[in-house]
């Protein structure tokens, strides 16, 4: 020991990205570490700033869809929801009630498909591969069902002011169906490969532990709040489309195996979520009505002069739209606030203090995509 | 609570630093996908000097609460009023989880002197939204604690989302097209 005594220590900086596997597009963290232990983060992003906000101002209203697609693209049906949800409220447009149910049903299924991303990755991130391949699997189905219905299987523009670009095609309901009964049992199949694994659990319980104060201090919601217990859901709290009419539940951590709020509270969230938005889908596709699929509103329109906020549950949070017209035919400003965004910025306070392995499983857990961060 | 018994509350309180109440812009019927949403909402007008004092007061009296800041926006409104260098305007959308109410509340001010002091103290989620405000808009925050680019690189000449903004001619040598 002694003569450990003369030996100088000191702090390193380490650049984690902009390319790195577990940052889930382009995010640099500038880490200062205490040997394996980090004790300062900065966050650093905008590799992926492509001025959308900007870009809105040039486009007229419809033109902008398909740049929300852009934002989060694993969750594509969902932007494009809300950017028409928050253009119609601006516009006073009524949607007719089958759009409304096409627009539930393709929202939930793109949340699933989302959350099958964050189950493969969470579990690539602990080192195992398997989850991706299973998760990827089932993921593959409901693309198929997006092409299906829009002919994307990424960015899929179906949304319109008033409804949506095309009716359900034949043989979409029973398709789908097929695919809620091929989906339920898969559920506890990801629980048996991952969730409940004992060296999965080992290393997500107990990391990464996210306080309700803190998380509604710092902005953070979804999936990311709730998993600290706190049961608010947009869809639930101020619904918004036809989700009033739906029986579900929103799961919230509970501390099973660890505190309320760390890393594997954040993953079975998403987990229990799927099988709610699964809930959903089959109550709409049985309850889905007749009738149009699209209001009659012309392409080039001008909303009254005014603005509006509006925020929707989405896959990572809740995405707002804060949207001022000037009674032209562009939108004069429109802030987008991502979820991702927010649910970033809380990584310095939970990460500090942490192994720099467990940090990758914290940034993995906060399920982050940076397109919607850098815009 | 609503808008307008916010208003009237805060008024009583911090009597002329809290400038208006502008009436909910545009008729917005309740209908479209956003009809959960609750209805358009009044905006408050403040002073910037009084935005600490008022913005604490919001956060930390138990009848509002307003626990959560949901947005933090820049908008550029040149010449407004016409003939005059133009304004910023800070718009605070403010959320009591608590409480389940919401509020708007905006500031302005001139481009010549263009000062807001932060609410990041208050509410850490504006530390992010404040850099880009800054970043995108030019809006300078007094008193925030690290008040540089956040989307931009950090050698970009000029504030995007004005709108008398010029599009740089080249950028490292990458020619705009």
């Amino acid at each position: 020991m002694n003569e450990m005594r003369g030996i100088e220590t000191e702090e390193m900086i380490i650049n984690m990205g902009p390319q790195h596997p577990s940052t889930h597009g382009v995010l640099k963290l500038v880490i200062k570490t205490d040997g394996e232990v980090v004790s300062e983060i900065t966050p650093v992003i905008g590799f992926l700033h492509r001025g959308l906000e900007k870009i809105a101002e040039r486009l007229k209203y419809q033109q902008f869809m398909p740049y929300t697609d852009r934002l989060d693209y694993l969750a594509s049906m969902n932007c494009n929801f809300a950017y028409a949800a928050t253009v119609e409220k601006l516009a006073g447009i009524q949607v007719p009630e089958r759009a409304e149910y096409i627009r539930v049903i393709m929202a939930e299924l793109n949340r699933i498909a989302s959350h099958l991303v964050f189950l493969g990755t969470s579990g690539l991130e602990a080192g195992a591969w398997t989850p991706l391949l299973y998760g990827f699997r089932e993921r593959e189905k409901i693309l198929d069902l997006f092409e299906m219905t829009c002919g994307q299987r990424l960015t899929y523009n179906y949304y319109r002011f008033g409804g949506v670009a095309q009716d359900l095609p034949a043989g979409f309901i029973e398709k789908a169906k097929e695919f809620c009964d091929y989906f339920e049992p898969k559920l506890k199949e990801y629980n048996d490969l991952l969730s409940y694994n004992r060296i999965f659990i080992n290393r997500m319980a107990h990391i990464g532990v996210l306080t309700p104060e803190t998380a509604i201090a710092y902005g953070v919601t979804g999936p990311n709040l709730r998993a600290g217990g706190v049961k608010w859901d947009i869809r639930k709290n101020e619904p918004y489309s036809v989700y009033q009419k739906f029986d579900f539940d929103i799961p919230v951590g509970r501390g099973e195996v660890g505190e309320t709020g760390d890393a594997w509270d954040r993953y079975m969230v998403r987990i229990r979520e799927m099988g709610q938005s699964l809930k959903i889908v089959r109550q709409a596709l049985e309850m889905i009505p007749a009738g149009e699929y699209c209001a009659k509103v012309p392409r080039m329109f001008k909303p009254p002069a005014g603005e509006v906020y509006c925020r929707f549950e989405n896959p990572r949070g809740d995405l707002g739209f804060y949207l001022v017209s000037d009674g032209s035919q562009n939108p004069y400003r429109l802030k987008i606030r991502a979820p991702s965004f927010s649910n970033l910025s809380v990584i310095s306070v939970l990460g500090a203090g942490t192994m720099i392995s467990d940090l990758i499983m914290i940034v993995g857990s906060l399920d982050i995509i940076l397109p919607e961060i850098d815009r | 609570m609503t808008s307008q018994e916010i208003f009237e509350q805060l008024k009583r309180k911090f009597g002329d630093k809290i400038l208006t109440c502008e009436e909910p812009a545009g008729p917005v019927p309740p209908c479209g996908s956003g009809a959960g949403n609750s209805p358009a909402l009044a905006g408050l007008k403040i002073e910037p000097a009084a935005l600490p004092e008022v913005m604490s007061f919001l956060k930390d009296s138990p009848e509002f609460y307003f626990d959560s800041l949901m947005c933090l926006s820049g908008v550029d409104y040149p010449g407004l009023p016409a003939g005059e260098a133009g304004h910023l305007t800070v718009v605070y959308h403010l959320f009591s989880t608590s409480h389940n109410h919401k509020i708007v509340l905006k500031t302005t001010v001139s481009k010549g002197a263009h000062f807001i002091p932060t609410v990041s103290h208050i509410w850490p989620a504006a530390d992010w939204f404040e850099r880009e405000a800054y970043d995108l808009l030019g809006i300078k925050f007094e008193g925030h604690p690290n008040l540089t680019r956040i989307l931009m690189p950090d050698d970009w000449a000029g504030h995007p989302l004005r709108k008398d903004y010029q599009y740089p001619k080249e950028y490292h040598g990458v020619p705009h097209s």
